[in-house]
């Protein structure tokens, strides 16, 4: 305190000087305030400050009260009554002041009493009431600076009931030529909409308006109201994405002014603004995502300066790259991101680090077994709150095999913290996870001998429920998920309580689990029934927990099945419950009504009296029946009688009727109260003499011993057994000085140690595949890690061979070549330097090769050659014909033979191969159908096994039912496509690709073709048949016109008719007419584009004007035509 | 949305106090008290933020002054930071190598700099320059003026 008085006292004198600028008022009130403060500086002991200020404060009461005091001295006075509450004493006295200060002084005076007003009045004051008609007045004022109060005063606490008054005039403002005021008065609507939305319902409009404003600032405050508004509905704002992105996309580059710039970086703000507005737009909707990825990443990319401001815009990318429809690569790059704030060495870059992983987690769990050894080092951390952020961490990833661990850091952490709120939150997630489990081995123990009471209480919690209803949902999954585990595993060795407290909770709540069929808990909990131990008493728990579950046309035969097996029971109660199951499976609706689900904690009616029987009693009784005897009558008397045998007949059909049929169907409360009352077999036997509890002691001593010894090793499984060879401590040990993949080759250090053992078993169970890379930092990742080892395992053998005899038949230079790039892949990717990664690499190299080929071909092609061969494959050389021709002659003639049966007896043209792997070899021909071009691809299997083989090409249509089949070996398969032109191109290119696996790789060959488009013209040109009116019609539709003169035959007849038939019989035209000297003729193409042509015989040539609706096909006919005619 | 700020002294009295949605006294001296205690109790070399009940509170120490401001669940700590940051370069601008008497003489100044600088818990302006302008040009009304000449400085 002292340092503190000496410097105000230093400053003081200073300061007052500095009182003499401009309007900062007048010298002596100030130095009142400051005297105030002086004085209270210079007190020692709180009482002594009580009583200036009191002095004060009265002081300030009677000034204020007295009518001479100016407006201008009122504002002083405001500012120390200020001071005064500021300091905790209250002056509830100037409040009134205040108010009458804004309305009545000068601009100066009304700010303090707006600020006076706003520090001292909550909303619901009554005298802000008073405030309505100076805020009303100050939002018509002419002066600015009071509309700027005004509604900066509105915006701060404005009674929601007087809204209406004064937003007519706040709408106005929308539309004013000031943007400050425009952007103050979308702010103010912002607040109106916060504190009572269906007031401003009617201006959402104007929000659009707000949005599209040309100042940046006012565009920037209406996003506040978007974000607000999209984040109640996304779906109506879906059209807004588009100029979401936009603007983001200018403000990322730059376009705004200097004004927005914070730090050199561009109004980040307003990035994180929209950022936030695209996440929630783009949630659960793949197309309104892929709007956005290219912004996203253009904003990850520009925000690397090392600035924190630029890292709060990582940050909030990241978390919006998680939220909207995945994109592997941005993934990607969002993680490299989270890792870079979680590697950092600053503190609070790491804290969201960790909560952004935490954000993703559930989706990505790789994400945190690779940064595990930090989130180790974080939950040692001093500082509470990273510890806490870790442990929220590691609550999202806790699963049944870490659960202790984790429980066990919370715990430590609660015995740490003092922080109210959080130890709350925290004893409910440590209730949550730990209460199932530890339960679950209380139960397992505790067997059969612990009270009744304890199932009982803990399945009336579980039902009963905490405070949220999420807590509840999360706490009865679950326990559903570790029930369903335990009895997939060995449900004979769960005691008898057990079973029946899992037959209940799987009963209840077993629909919780989504993908949970019930067909699946019915079968699981059939197999008890099974059981030789099971009780007849668990017995009739399962039996009823499935008639709760019986749903769906599985469970009405699995209840019919039962019910033939167990009907005949000599357990009449066993022999009811099958019977019950076996009519409810059948009858939904009556099912529902009996048991209605959800139903275990509402109180039901129950008619104790039993009053409905009466009808039936008094007949019974009329009818010669005993009278009834209450339980207790009845014992004393079998006592008196000295009957012997209690336990068979006269108890365990009684007892075990009342506890099921009155409790497990109502409420747990009930099910104690039944068993309370009239007990059950365990605590019969603590009641009978001593010589049967000590047998009893004896059964379960033995009892007990069965189940330690049958437990440990479970237990210990569940914590070390992991499918990894990283796990276990030793054996860590040695992968760390064997493995080459370590970060740290030096043995590691003793805490080192500690910290990996510690990580084993937190992060035990996570991510895709079991086996745990401890050293997650390391760049690998795990699949790669898998797949490799795979290979490693399986398929080396088979694999080998192929590669092997790939090699001799490979030429040295593509030997070479494939070596080389061997060697270099070696070097830069780890993953390839395992042998039987060869075949695949080679096989890379062959597909390179032919692309290269097939490209060279493309560029070679300049002659359209002789041979009308429509496919070019790029092992074809252009220039020798009948050197490819040879060779593939007798393939031709074997692979015709394929041809399926109905394009047999069509011409096709030759089959050329289109490229060759060892073992596969892809050839094609194309055939001439009346309606359409088939180009017809051979795949043929030389190896001794079948591959399966995936075709796929671009711009053709698959004829054949499947892409994807099965090559026999040593056989031939045959796909069809049909060619589609869509428009008439110089050329068209086929391309695509076969992917086939191989010993378990899959490899991919590219597949090219070669088409001139001139040629196919030959295919696919048809005669179009018009009349000659027909004919003038279209000619006039027509835009796409060409003209040209061609050659003209003379053949010593008509050469305009030889000509036209020459060009008839080649190019299957129709010719329409023929008028003397001139002809017209029309042809289209196979889809059905009509070309019209019109010929005149004009001075010894041809000139031809052609027309269609399709731009090049003129071109392209003309073309043809005069290829024939030179032909000819 | 920012819920509150406070800034108080290393002995843990309140300088200012800005609460952006309604709040019950009681529950104010509650708030500041806890703030106080829990912010001043932090040892150096911690991370910028805690939690406190379901709000996040971003603080940060400038000389002998604490800045501190809760946030809802949603916002972004960082850029919270920034706002901090921000609103100490407004005050230093204003006042000129601003320190914490200042603050203590001139509250209501730090408190108009505040409000042309947030409005409603959200960001109104960030640019140093238009801030202060208005500040300043509000500054120059007199009483007699009729502020013609200055509404041409501010909105420009």
């Amino acid at each position: 305190m002292s340092d503190v008085v000496e410097k105000t006292l230093t400053a003081l004198p200073s300061l007052l000087s500095l009182d003499s600028q401009p309007g900062s008022g007048k010298l002596s009130s100030t130095s009142k305030l400051g005297n105030l403060i002086r004085g209270i500086t210079e007190l020692t002991s709180k009482h002594e400050e009580e009583k200036l200020i009191q002095r004060e404060l009265s002081s300030i009461k009677e000034q204020v009260a007295s009518p001479n005091t100016s407006m201008r001295q009122m504002k002083e006075l405001m500012v120390r009554a200020i001071y005064c509450e500021m300091l905790g004493y209250e002056a509830s006295f100037s409040y009134i002041h205040a108010i009458k200060l804004a309305q009545q002084g000068t601009v100066l005076e009304k700010r303090v009493g707006y600020l006076a007003v706003s520090l001292f009045l909550n909303e619901s004051h009554e005298l802000l009431l008073l405030l309505v008609n100076t805020v009303l007045k100050d939002l018509q004022s002419t002066n600015l600076i009071e509309v700027c109060m005004a509604l900066t005063v509105v915006s701060q606490m404005f009674p929601k009931d007087m809204i209406p008054a004064i937003l007519p005039l706040v709408e106005e403002k929308l539309t004013h030529p000031k943007e400050i005021i425009r952007r103050k008065a979308v702010l103010a609507l912002y607040k109106f909409y916060l504190i009572a939305p269906n007031q401003v319902q009617h201006i959402h409009n104007k929000f659009r308006k707000a949005l599209c404003d040309k100042d940046p600032g006012v565009m920037t405050a209406s996003l506040h109201i978007y974000l607000q508004m999209i984040k109640e509905n996304p779906e109506g704002y879906k059209d807004l994405t588009a100029s979401f992105v936009t603007i983001l996309k200018q403000v990322v580059g730059g376009k705004l002014p200097m004004d927005f710039n914070y730090h050199s970086v561009p109004a980040p703000w307003l990035q994180i603004q929209l950022l936030r507005i695209l996440s929630l737009l783009g949630k659960d909707d793949q197309s309104t995502s892929e709007m956005m990825y290219e912004v996203l990443d253009e904003s990850l990319r520009r925000a690397e300066m090392n600035h924190n401001i630029t890292y709060a815009i990582l940050y909030e990318c990241v978390k919006s790259i998680y939220t909207i429809h995945p994109k592997a690569e941005l993934l990607e790059k969002a993680a490299k991101c989270i890792g870079n704030f979680v590697l950092s060495p600053k503190i609070n870059l790491k804290y969201l680090g960790l909560k952004a992983l935490t954000y993703v987690v559930q989706q990505d769990a790789n994400l945190a077994l690779q940064h595990q050894l930090t989130i180790i080092e974080c939950l040692d951390h001093s500082d509470l709150v990273i510890k806490r952020e870790t442990l929220e961490l590691l609550f999202r990833i806790t699963n049944a095999q870490n659960v202790t661990v984790i429980v066990e850091k919370m715990l430590e952490f609660l015995r740490l913290s003092k922080d109210d709120y959080t130890t709350i939150d925290l004893v409910g997630k440590v209730a949550e996870l730990w209460f199932i489990e530890t339960m679950n081995t209380v139960f397992s123990l505790g067997g059969d001998m612990m009270q009744p009471d304890i199932p009982n209480s803990f399945l009336r919690l579980l039902s009963e429920g905490f405070d949220s209803t999420e807590e509840d949902r999360q706490l009865r999954l679950f326990a559903v998920d570790s029930y369903v585990s335990l009895l997939q595993g060995e449900p004979g060795r769960l005691p008898q309580r057990f079973l029946q407290v899992i037959s209940w909770v799987l009963g209840e709540y077993s629909h919780l689990r989504e993908g949970l069929e019930p067909a699946t808990t019915l079968r699981l909990l059939a197999k008890l029934l099974d059981m030789k131990h099971t009780s007849s008493e668990t017995k009739s728990w399962v039996l009823l927990a499935m008639s709760k579950l019986c749903e769906g046309p599985d469970c009405v035969s699995l209840a019919q099945e039962l019910s033939e097996r167990h009907g005949g029971s000599l357990d009449t109660v066993l022999r009811q419950r099958v019977q019950e199951l076996r009519h409810l499976s059948e009858d939904a609706e009556l099912r529902a009504s009996v048991l209605p689900r959800d139903a275990a904690q509402e109180p039901l009616e129950v008619d104790s009296s039993l009053s409905f029987l009466d009808g039936f009693v008094s007949e019974a009784l009329s009818a010669g029946a005993a009278p009834y005897k209450p339980p207790h009558q009845r014992q004393e008397e079998l006592a008196q009688a000295k009957a012997l045998s209690l336990e068979p007949y006269g108890l365990s059909l009684p007892i075990s009727m009342s506890s099921c049929s009155l409790a497990d169907r109502q409420s747990p409360t009930l099910l104690s109260m039944s068993s309370g009352l009239s007990g059950n077999s365990t605590d019969l036997s603590h009641k009978g003499g001593s010589t049967t509890l000590k047998l009893d002691g004896v059964k379960r001593v033995w009892g007990k011993d069965g189940y330690l010894a049958q437990k440990e090793p479970v237990e210990e499984s569940a914590q070390v057994e992991v499918p990894s060879p990283l796990c276990s401590p030793s054996r860590q040990g040695g992968a760390d000085s064997t493995h080459s993949q370590t970060p740290t080759p030096t043995p590691t250090p003793e805490p080192e140690k500690e910290k990996q053992q510690l990580a084993s078993s937190l992060f035990v169970g996570l991510g895709s595949q079991s086996s745990v890379c401890l050293m997650g930092k390391s760049e690998q990742t795990p699949q790669r890690f898998r797949r490799k080892a795979k290979g490693q395992g399986s398929s080396s053998g088979a694999s080998e061979q192929i590669s092997n005899s790939h090699y001799s038949t490979q030429s040295t230079v593509d030997n070479l070549l494939c070596n080389n790039l061997l060697d270099s892949t070696v070097t830069s990717d780890l993953a390839v330097s395992t042998p039987e990664q060869t075949p695949q690499l080679s096989q890379e190299v062959a597909t390179t090769n032919g692309t290269c080929d097939a490209e060279q071909d493309l560029i070679e092609e300049t002659d359209p050659g002789n041979s009308p061969s429509l496919i070019r494959a790029n092992s074809t050389v252009t220039a020798d014909p009948p050197a490819h021709k040879d060779p593939d002659r007798p393939k031709d003639s074997c692979l015709s033979s394929h041809l399926p049966a109905e394009l047999a007896g069509l011409s096709h043209s030759e089959i050329i191969p289109l490229c060759s792997s060892q073992n596969l070899d892809l050839s094609a021909c194309h055939v001439q159908k009346e309606d359409a071009l088939l180009l017809v691809i051979f795949i043929e299997n030389s190896s001794d096994s079948d591959i399966e083989c995936l075709l796929f090409l671009s711009q053709v249509s698959c004829v054949t039912d499947s892409p994807v089949e099965a090559v026999r070996s040593l056989s031939v398969s045959v796909y069809q496509y049909s060619l589609m032109v869509k428009r008439p191109a110089a050329h068209v290119a086929l391309a695509g690709t076969a992917s086939y696996h191989m010993a378990l790789l899959t490899q991919s060959m590219l597949v090219s073709c070669f088409c001139l488009t001139s040629l196919l013209f030959l295919c696919l040109g048809r005669p179009l048949c018009v009349s000659t009116e027909e004919y003038g019609t279209l000619w006039l539709a027509f835009s796409q016109d060409t003209k040209q003169n061609l050659a003209l035959l003379n053949d010593g007849q008509d050469p305009l008719t030889a000509t036209l038939d020459v060009l008839k019989n080649k190019l299957q035209l129709h010719v329409v007419d023929i008028i003397g000297a001139e002809g017209i003729v029309a042809c289209r193409l196979l889809q059905g584009q009509p070309c019209l042509m019109h010929c005149r015989v004009h001075a010894g040539s041809l000139a031809v004007w052609l027309r269609s609706p399709v731009p090049d096909l003129p071109d392209c006919l003309l073309y043809h035509c005069q290829r024939a005619l030179q032909e000819h | 949305m920012m819920r509150f700020l406070l800034l108080f002294s290393r002995q843990g009295r309140l300088r200012l106090q800005k609460w952006f949605t309604p709040t019950p006294e009681r529950e104010k001296k509650k708030i500041i008290r806890d703030m106080t205690t829990m912010v001043l109790a932090r040892k150096p070399r911690s991370c910028n933020f805690l939690h406190w009940r379901d709000l996040k509170i971003v603080y940060k120490r400038y000389a002998s002054l604490y800045f501190c401001l809760a946030l809802e669940d949603q916002d972004n700590e960082l850029l919270a930071l920034e706002i901090l940051h921000r609103y100490v370069e407004l005050l230093d601008k204003y006042f000129g190598n601003v320190c914490e008497l200042d603050i203590i003489f001139n509250f209501e100044k730090a408190y108009f700099i505040l409000d042309e600088f947030l409005m409603g818990g959200e960001i109104q302006e960030t640019s140093k320059q238009i801030v202060n302008r208005s500040i300043e040009a509000s500054d120059m009304l007199q009483e007699d003026d009729n502020s013609d000449w200055y509404e041409v400085e501010l909105f420009g």
